[in-house]
């Protein structure tokens, strides 16, 4: 399997804090890959610099062996923010049909990925007057409407409930297996599970980069919470 | 293609928000009805300064509803999102400056209409040549807007710039004192603010009957501001971000 994403000594600040500092990741391609860490660890910024839009000091980001943010990737590649950024003034369809339209496709395909959200019911309303889960689905009908070959999703499974949870993996799991590269975070743990790797970070560093199954093996328990931890643990200790 | 359809979609959010659509068409209209009746049996001085306001309006009301428009793209992860897509800096410049252009020209060639018609404004030249240097000043009020933006984190700081920009050029622009009458520097200050040449311009069209030369020259002058601006506008604009 070809990497999708590589990530070779990536170092970012904020401020004067260094939030990566010497990252190094690689994702492979046709997968669903889990971007799992607490708050504050570093991976909207990781996600930020790979779809190209983060200011990095040094280090190299290749996506599909381009430079990451060069101007072809702008075709293949799908964005969504933590915070839903859809026009609050559009309703769902006329939103999927811009973003469509930026890739030269056309209203059908904006209302059928509208329709892969679970939104076909809602698509004549304004962003603004749906609940919060909902933007959130509108914001991922826009990004995989143009069909990326790599989706980096931040966070998109927030406040949806579990029925729509549940499809929303599905889709992630059809996109990967129709060959896309979906990067996924999430500081939910459960979700992990249905990854087919994950990366753990903390504190801006890479702690485990393993199938969920390897994780859980290695540090030798079946909660991937209680694996987080001993991995935290152990790693605290080496440095020690 | 790309910039067509940033066109459409910022005209499809103006749709949505009928009140501002009002506010653009009505509020200038409203005030010059307002200076007629202020001006009542002096029809000469109603004229000058009804002219005067026709290039003003456009620009206030356009540079406020720009930079607004331009910073909730920066705040609301919009434009980091379109970033990521094929957009280029010049379609969503062009965009809003196309889009909120042909909202300007609705609202100029409705104010100017009015006052000439129902009001009885009297220009010695063309009401139309009134109108195209009335959405010349919007189309500025735009590009000053998209530039302002960048420089204001929230809409109240982006609504401070409104007075910081629009003020100066009204009060130095020749309406309240003519410009040949001021003191050296405050010319030298006049003579660098776009205003002041679209007002120049539309005192050229009321007391000329054909357009003239200066009024071509103050014409090219906003135009030349407008690019500038947009220029500076684009350089703001940052692909990548902190």
């Amino acid at each position: 399997m070809s990497t999708a994403i590589e990530v070779e000594n990536l170092v970012v600040r904020r401020g004067k804090r260094a939030v990566l500092d010497g990252f190094f990741c690689a994702v492979p391609q046709g997968s669903v890959t889990g971007l799992l860490g607490p708050s504050g660890s570093g991976k909207t910024t990781l996600m930020r610099a790979i779809v190209g839009v983060q200011t990095v000091v040094s280090g190299r980001v290749t996506v599909l062996g381009h430079p990451a943010g060069s101007v072809p990737l702008r075709r293949r590649i799908g964005y969504v923010t933590q915070a839903p950024s859809v026009y609050a003034d559009l309703t769902v369809a006329e939103n999927a049909r811009y973003f469509a339209a930026l890739h030269r496709l056309t209203a059908a395909d904006a209302d059928g990925a509208v329709d892969a959200v679970g939104l076909s019911g809602h698509a004549g309303q304004l962003v603004a007057n749906l609940s919060g889960g909902q933007r959130s689905r509108a914001s991922l009908a826009c990004a995989i409407v143009s069909r990326p070959e790599v989706l980096v999703l931040d966070e998109p499974t927030v406040g949806q409930d579990p029925v729509l949870r549940d499809e929303l993996w599905g889709h992630f799991r059809r996109l990967a297996a129709d060959g896309a590269t979906v990067l996924v975070s999430s500081h939910v743990m459960d979700e992990a599970n249905r990854c087919d790797r994950l990366l753990l970070i903390r504190d801006g560093a890479l702690i485990a980069d393993d199938t969920p199954e390897a994780v859980k093996r290695s540090a030798g328990t079946g909660d991937l919470d209680q694996a987080f931890l001993t991995l935290i643990k152990r790693q605290e200790l080496a440095a020690a | 293609m790309i910039l067509l359809s940033t066109v459409r979609r910022i005209l499809t959010q103006l749709r949505h928000d009928p009140r501002t659509i009002a506010m653009i068409i009505v509020v200038p209209t409203l005030l010059i009805s307002l200076l007629s009746f202020m001006y009542e049996g002096q029809p000469a001085v109603f004229d000058r300064i009804a002219l005067t306001m026709l290039g003003v309006f456009p620009f206030v009301v356009m540079f406020l509803i720009t930079s607004i428009a331009m910073l909730r793209e920066r705040t609301t992860g919009t434009l980091e999102r379109l970033f990521t897509t094929p957009v280029g800096k010049l379609d969503l410049l062009f965009g809003y400056g196309i889009a909120f252009g042909l909202a300007a020209a609705v609202q100029a060639a409705v104010a100017a209409g009015f006052a000439h018609w129902a009001l009885g404004m009297d220009t010695a030249g063309s009401i139309g040549l009134v109108v195209l240097i009335a959405v010349a000043n919007a189309v500025l009020g735009v590009a000053l807007g998209l530039l302002a933006s960048a420089f204001a984190r929230t809409e109240f700081q982006a609504v401070q710039f409104m007075p910081v920009v629009a003020a100066p050029q009204l009060l130095l622009c020749g309406l309240f004192v003519p410009r040949e009458e001021m003191a050296g520097w405050l010319q030298a200050i006049s003579d660098v603010l776009p205003l002041s040449y679209s007002v120049e311009a539309l005192t050229e069209v009321g007391v000329h009957t054909d357009p003239t030369g200066i009024m071509w020259r103050d014409l090219a002058v906003v135009v030349a501001a407008v690019v500038v601006a947009l220029v500076l506008g684009a350089a703001t604009l940052r692909r990548r971000t902190a």
